[in-house]
């Protein structure tokens, strides 16, 4: 607002602070996980990798990383190829209630994960389907499902459907026009819904809480069942892997645009 | 290439079915089936008046509301410098804004709850740190009370309340600001009479969103909260985990869904209105 420099200044400082305080949490806890310290001081007196240590010397946890992984990489490939076909129908369809369907499709990211949670444990447990990874990473699928679908209808929506005629008229079949011109196009798109339909997944706790059981427990499960009893260090080595992993793949989307743009 | 109406619907078809089976039939089915075990509607009725008549119910809805509105303020009070600096920088000062609010939105809730926790504790870095600075004699108590549920809720739910003020803030023409103040409006009013005005929508859209977020919450106020911090979300899963009592859980789950689905309506309405699109 043009204004006096002291009014600019004062903004800067309180833009400032409330960033350094925004990042302050998630770079604490990094450095604290390579403490030596008996308890978690910041910062550290001595350093060393013993939390690691006892993470990845730890049965229980380097299942429940193996446990996140894994459910993580079907929840991604599922709500990407789910959520593709979707976009790609209401992009190109003309349906009636178009407006209804996406509102749906959207519903899992305002119904509080709790709900979802509860409903589905009610659903899973008359069905022995507690402690089934392949169920956890579907439920997670319906999480990630919206956040993907906006992704790639935002993407679908930048190709021109005459590029899709061209090839047509030049003796491509329908599945030739997916495969040689829409596919290539939205590839970008494509892989930043597999990324954040990987980071939802990864991250998610309530779900994955009520569903897991001790057979499929995920990292942020062991993470909860562990912070129920104390506020033990080896959380803070487990947590910075989480944090390694999200800036990872912010990092790879973000490259990924700038070569694309 | 333009669809059929078969293979339009023919590829919404999968999303449509995993959603149905995996978020509405059990939603449905569960408050349902929880009610119905009751047995016939007066027996319903009569659990319905019993459980949200009683004062630890209310209490907790009450809390809840409370908390969440609380949670939604210091959000916009917190919120609304920051998007301003956000909409108005440009270059390595925007990019390094951006990644102070976008890094912790997709880190994992508990990973930044467990950050708080490690923060304010007791022994935590917080307290240490006022006390060797000599501000105070004793530990403060930050954890596990209210104080720590407001501090981890708002930290989590900041970015939304950025994100969304953000985009409203974008779309203001500061041409509009320059004139205001071209013909003497003091820097004050210049905001109050326009740039407030003009970027209202996004202040309702955005309290909206962190409200609604909010009052659905269950991590952070399960690990920071103390007994007397119960939220709705955590009395759901406390009603099934510790005493299976299925009917009061799906009872309060109609409470959740009906306060969140009415904010969701106004929100999307609004929204419309002021020409932004989806989400």
């Amino acid at each position: 607002m043009g204004g006096f420099s002291i009014r600019k200044a004062v903004l800067g400082a309180i833009v400032v602070l409330l960033c350094a305080v925004m990042l302050a949490p998630i770079v604490i806890v990094a450095v604290v996980s390579f403490s030596g310290d008996a308890y978690l001081k910041f910062p550290p007196e001595l350093y060393s990798l013993e939390w690691y240590e006892r993470f990845l010397g730890n049965a229980r946890w380097t299942m429940a990383l193996w446990n996140s992984v894994l459910v993580a990489a079907i929840t991604c490939i599922c709500s990407t190829a789910l959520a593709f076909l979707a976009a790609y129908g209401m992009i190109r369809g003309n349906m009636p209630f178009r407006r209804v369907i996406t509102a749906l499709l959207l519903m899992p990211l305002i119904v509080p994960h709790v709900v979802t949670a509860v409903a589905l444990y009610f659903l899973s447990a008359r069905f022995g389907m507690i402690g089934v990874r392949p169920w956890i990473a579907l439920a997670h699928s319906v999480i990630a499902l919206p956040v993907v679908l906006i992704i790639l209808q935002s993407a679908l929506k930048t190709v021109d459907v005459n590029l899709e005629r061209a090839a047509m008229i030049c003796g491509c079949n329908r599945f030739g026009v997916f495969h040689r011109v829409v596919l290539p196009l939205t590839a970008p798109a494509i892989i930043s819904s597999l990324l954040f339909a990987f980071l939802t997944s990864f991250d998610e706790l309530v779900i994955s809480l009520f569903l897991a059981g001790i057979r499929a427990e995920t990292l942020p499960v062991r993470m909860w069942n562990s912070l129920m009893l104390q506020v033990e260090p080896t959380i803070a080595a487990v947590s910075t892997l989480l944090i390694v992993v999200t800036s990872t793949a912010l990092l790879a989307e973000w490259a990924l645009r700038r070569r694309t743009a | 290439m333009p669809l059929g109406r078969l293979s339009q619907w023919l590829l919404l078809a999968p999303a449509l079915a995993l959603l149905s089976a995996l978020f509405l039939v059990p939603i449905v089915w569960f408050i349902a089936g929880s009610l119905a075990s009751l047995g016939g509607a007066s027996e319903i009725w009569g659990e319905t008046q019993r459980t949200l008549g009683s004062t630890a119910i209310v209490k907790t809805i009450l809390n809840t509301n409370v908390i969440a509105l609380t949670v939604t303020l210091f959000a916009l009070l917190l919120g609304y410098p920051m998007s301003f600096a956000l909409s108005r920088l440009k270059g390595a000062a925007f990019t390094l804004v951006l990644v102070c609010i976008v890094l912790p939105y997709f880190t994992s809730i508990i990973v930044r709850t467990y950050a708080w926790m490690v923060l304010l504790g007791r022994r935590g870095i917080v307290n240490d740190m006022l006390l060797s600075l000599g501000l105070i004699d004793q530990p403060l108590a930050l954890l596990y009370n209210r104080t720590g549920v407001i501090i981890g809720m708002t930290y989590v739910l900041l970015p939304y309340m950025v994100l969304t003020l953000y985009a409203a803030m974008k779309a203001v023409d500061m041409r509009l600001l320059q004139a205001a103040e071209g013909m003497g409006a003091r820097p004050f009013e210049v905001f109050r009479r326009v740039f407030l005005p003009l970027t209202m929508h996004g202040v309702l859209a955005g309290c909206l969103i962190v409200f609604i977020l909010a009052i659905g919450y269950f991590i952070t106020p399960a690990l920071m909260g103390g007994p007397s911090d119960m939220m709705m979300a955590m009395l759901i899963e406390r009603e099934i985990e510790l005493s299976q009592n299925w009917p009061a859980a799906a009872l309060m789950t109609i409470v959740l869904l009906a306060i969140t689905l009415a904010l969701y309506s106004i929100y999307s309405r609004f929204n419309d209105q002021s020409g932004a699109e989806g989400f």
